[in-house]
């Protein structure tokens, strides 16, 4: 909702006052009481809300628009507790000088952390604005009715909300009560995304589109692989040539300014032709890959132990799952735009988190953070940590030679591909007893993965890419794993199903031959993936429907809801079985084991010949509590299928030795129209149970009902991602 | 030497070099960004524009082989935003992100203007061109047969 400004002297001279306006950055002090989301980290109800005189209300929120729909689901949170129209709220996302700290906008917590903190701080707002009028009207509040933001007296006397001036300097207490679901008016609508009509008409939508006065344009140049020193490279020729206002080096840092961006794309490909590089350590081999990975010093958990007694006279499975380094693959590079003028930077970036981006950036450039500010502005989808992070402080060390010029940055296709952190390749053992009576005894399950997160705001180090080429270079940090339950590489891994006997070892492997991070729903992919693979293996040992089987595994209710509500949504037979080239599985997860619970039937049909798989149907089932928005929750699942497809047929980032090979659309291509399914969504609605994300919840239920209905189709079980044609016609011949 | 041509009905002329891409003058000169730099190779649509009614990748596109010719953009595609397939793509809350939509809108219309009652198979055939990373394909197919009914 930040609008690449064209109006950035307006803001940018207003950015002292708005930083001493109000402080964002309360001490918490011992004994506080918890205050519920993101009130916790943020305790100023100015923070949140600000009640203008014009009636309006503006909304603030550290988490970011990322073509999610996070924006409007949050206003109309904020809008259905404060009883404003949608069209009197106004939005700042994600802004270092204006919002709330709330960290990175991922893991699908923005409805939980910020639309609880939003709730909460909205329906306080509304009390004092009706205790305030409840003086100036000589009424009791509980006489008092609310309306779009007027407040009314039995006797039909009105006060309207910006003739009151509320005093909001103050800690949030929490203690208002939000309205109850049946009063909603505006939560639950299907209420159409204002970020829509900019991204359909041309208009300015995105941060690769910001066009201030003066602007340079920036390219950078990589070395062949990670780790590479720059010997040299011939400065003189590239500043010769046409519109070249400069070449910036740093060590083994190279970046290129020019007028005009066409310019600094050729100055580029002629830096790159005479640089001299002394090349970095070579990549692992990659037929080596998962016995690497499996042999690399790990870290090992044991989580999720279940202590049963051990069984008897049980046939026991087992089975080993792969899953490849996989890109984000964001359709547009990532880019920045940044300006140094008067000793401050600010710096316009499509970051999941502008909060940590600028801890970094102080780092990288060593700046104090108070004189720099990061202000978020869309950008291409992201998926996950992608190259966004790493393109601002390239821009900002461009921008940082240039003062009082901004700099736009945007990498080149290349760049992306080969430099963007990826989704960890993974390997996954699973191992299970069947007892007499058909049902799983004992349950054994290993995951070897490194971490899912280099973001920034390491705690000791520098998580951004350039920082560790400048002359003087700096580290990444230590890698880290969220702790169970949400997990990291671990994600999902501990089965929500009621088995006896458990036990669950996370491997998390400390060294990362090749550069990774957080790829929309870090371990779950995998981890799902192996866990309902195998379901579906037990299934087939045990004599058993798939879906019954779960259902006998599985007391959760809701669990057993969205199984049951996709078998009847997508006609499930039991015991159906595919005919050679056609089939149907399922896939379960409730993400996180913390979130929402989607279950999928996927059909797939196999040429057998060609070794190509499509998928031409998937059908879900999703309970994400309270629904804040129906369709933008469909939305979610549908793309989450999608993308989920693309991953599990076709995608796998490749190298040998010397580097990277998948650098562009045809070395990694990706779903297209005419191999998308069709997709269904039922969606069931809580309203009295808490709202989950769901922008990660239909990934890992979709590439297990995938992989099920390969099996089901063909009889043979693919365990290694993807199913890619080499794979399928080995598999069947 | 200056290159004329025409951009969205109206006179337009650049003296870049004559192997720049048409990309980069209808986002610098013109100042035209809803047209996106995706790839630079072709292979991913975010470039679209029509040339002569045309669909074409702008990024494969010299600006030497433009002189008298005729270009639309996202920008142009209508005055008010009132394209029939501007409007399905509301009624359908078709973007998410959005970096691929104008596009993907560009070769929809180009679909549209030659053949204004596609089947779903002609429409799926045609959009292979463009590639959209959220997986918004089925929204695009609903938004097509809503444009071509409603038009």
């Amino acid at each position: 909702m930040n609008a690449p400004a064209l109006n950035r002297r307006e803001f940018t001279a207003g950015l002292g006052a708005i930083v001493v306006a109000f402080s964002l950055d309360p001490k918490l002090a011992r004994g506080q009481e918890r205050l519920p989301g993101s009130l916790q980290d943020n305790r100023r109800l100015d923070g949140w809300i600000r009640v203008n005189a014009d009636g309006t209300a503006t909304v603030f929120t550290g988490k970011v628009e990322l073509g999610q729909g996070i924006v409007t689901a949050l206003a109309q949170i904020a809008a259905e507790e404060l009883d404003l129209p949608l069209s009197r709220i106004k939005m700042i996302s994600g802004d270092t000088g204006q919002t709330p700290n709330e960290g990175q906008t991922a893991g699908s917590q923005s409805i939980e952390n910020s639309g609880t903190a939003l709730r909460m701080a909205a329906a306080e707002v509304r009390a004092i604005l009706i205790d305030l009028a409840a003086k100036r009207l000589g009424v009791a509040a509980d006489q008092l009715t609310v309306a779009d933001g007027t407040i009314a007296a039995p006797d039909g006397r009105k006060v309207g909300y910006g003739d009151l001036n509320p005093d909001l300097d103050r800690e949030a207490s929490a203690k208002a009560s939000p309205k109850s679901p049946a009063a909603h008016k505006i939560v639950g609508k299907s209420i159409p995304r204002f970020d829509i009509p900019g991204k359909v008409t041309g208009g300015a939508a995105f941060v690769q589109d910001m066009r201030l006065p003066g602007m340079l344009h920036g390219r950078v140049i990589r070395p062949p692989r990670y780790g590479s020193k720059l010997d040299g490279v011939d400065e003189a020729a590239a500043k010769a040539m046409p519109g070249i206002v400069a070449v910036v080096r740093d060590g083994s840092f190279l970046g290129v300014v020019a007028e005009r961006e066409e310019q600094a794309i050729r100055a580029r490909a002629a830096l790159l032709k005479s640089a001299k590089w002394t090349l970095g350590p070579e990549l692992p081999d990659p037929a080596r890959l998962f016995d690497v990975i499996r042999s690399l010093p790990s870290k090992d958990a044991t989580i999720g132990v279940k202590e049963g007694a051990a069984p008897a006279n049980a046939r026991t499975l087992e089975a080993v799952y792969t899953k490849p380094y996989m890109s984000h693959a964001s359709i547009g590079p990532s880019c920045a735009v940044a300006e140094f003028k008067d000793g401050k930077m600010t710096v316009w970036t499509h970051s999941q988190g502008v909060f940590p981006l600028r801890a970094e950036l102080a780092k990288a450039l060593k700046m104090p953070a108070g004189a720099l500010r990061c202000v978020h502005v869309e950008g291409s989808g992201c998926y996950g940590h992608n190259g966004a992070d790493d393109v601002a402080v390239d821009a900002a060390l461009l921008a940082r030679a240039l003062p009082g010029r901004p700099v736009r940055l945007q990498w080149m296709r290349d760049d992306e591909f080969g430099w963007e952190p990826f989704g960890p390749a993974m390997v996954m053992r699973a191992k299970a007893a069947l007892g007499g009576d058909g049902k799983i005894a004992d349950w054994d399950y290993e995951v070897w993965s490194n971490t899912h997160s280099t973001r920034p705001q390491s705690t000791d180090g520098t998580n951004v890419l350039a920082a560790w080429y400048l002359a003087e270079p700096q580290k990444m940090g230590p890698p880290t794993s969220p702790p169970q339950p949400a997990g990291g590489g671990d994600r999902n891994a501990i089965p929500l199903y009621d088995f006896p006997r458990q036990r669950v070892i996370h491997h998390f492997v400390q060294d990362m031959p090749i550069r990774v991070s957080a790829l929309r729903t870090l371990g779950a992919y995998a981890n799902v993936f192996a866990l309902e693979s195998f379901m579906d293996e037990l299934a087939a040992a045990a004599g058993a429907d798939p879906v019954a089987f779960r259902l006998a595994h599985l007391n959760d209710p809701r669990a057993r809801a969205v199984i049951e509500a996709v078998a009847k949504k997508a006609g499930w037979t039991a015991g159906e079985k595919g005919d050679g080239t056609r089939g149907r599985g399922i896939g379960f997860a409730k993400y996180k084991n913390l979130a929402c619970y989607v279950a999928v039937v996927a059909e797939v049909e196999v040429d057998r010949g060609s070794g190509m798989v499509r998928v031409p149907h998937a059908v879900a089932a999703v309970d994400a509590g309270l629904i804040i928005n129906p369709d933008g929750l469909t939305s979610q699942i549908e793309g989450g299928i999608v993308q989920s497809v693309s991953w599990t047929l076709k995608e796998e980032v490749r190298f040998d030795q010397s580097g990277i090979l998948t650098r562009d659309w045809a070395s990694y291509p990706i779903l297209t129209m005419p191999e998308a399914p069709k997709v269904e969504v039922e969606l069931i609605n809580r309203p009295n149970e808490r709202p989950l994300g769901a922008g990660e919840g239909s990934q890992g239920p979709a590439v297990a009902a995938v992989a099920n209905a390969f099996a089901n189709a063909t009889g043979k079980r693919i365990r290694d991602l993807p199913l890619n044609a080499a794979r399928v016609k080995a598999a069947l011949t | 030497m200056a290159i004329n041509f025409t951009v969205n009905g109206k006179a337009a002329s650049t003296d870049a070099p004559p192997t720049t891409p048409l990309l980069w003058v209808i986002r610098e000169d013109l100042k035209l960004t809803g047209t996106k730099f995706g790839c630079g190779t072709g292979l991913c649509g975010a470039c679209m524009v029509h040339i002569d009614g045309r669909r074409a990748f702008s990024c494969q596109t010299q600006i030497s082989e433009m002189a008298g010719k005729s270009v639309t953009t996202i920008e142009g595609l209508s005055a008010d935003s009132s394209h029939p397939l501007q409007k399905a793509w509301l009624a359908e809350q078709v973007p998410q992100c959005g970096y691929c939509q104008s596009g993907q809108i560009m070769s929809a219309a180009d679909l549209l203007k030659h053949n204004p009652k596609p089947t779903r198979d002609q429409i799926v055939e045609h959009m292979s061109a463009n590639i959209c990373r959220c997986g918004t394909y089925q929204r695009i197919v609903r938004a097509v047969e809503r444009a071509a009914r409603e038009a």
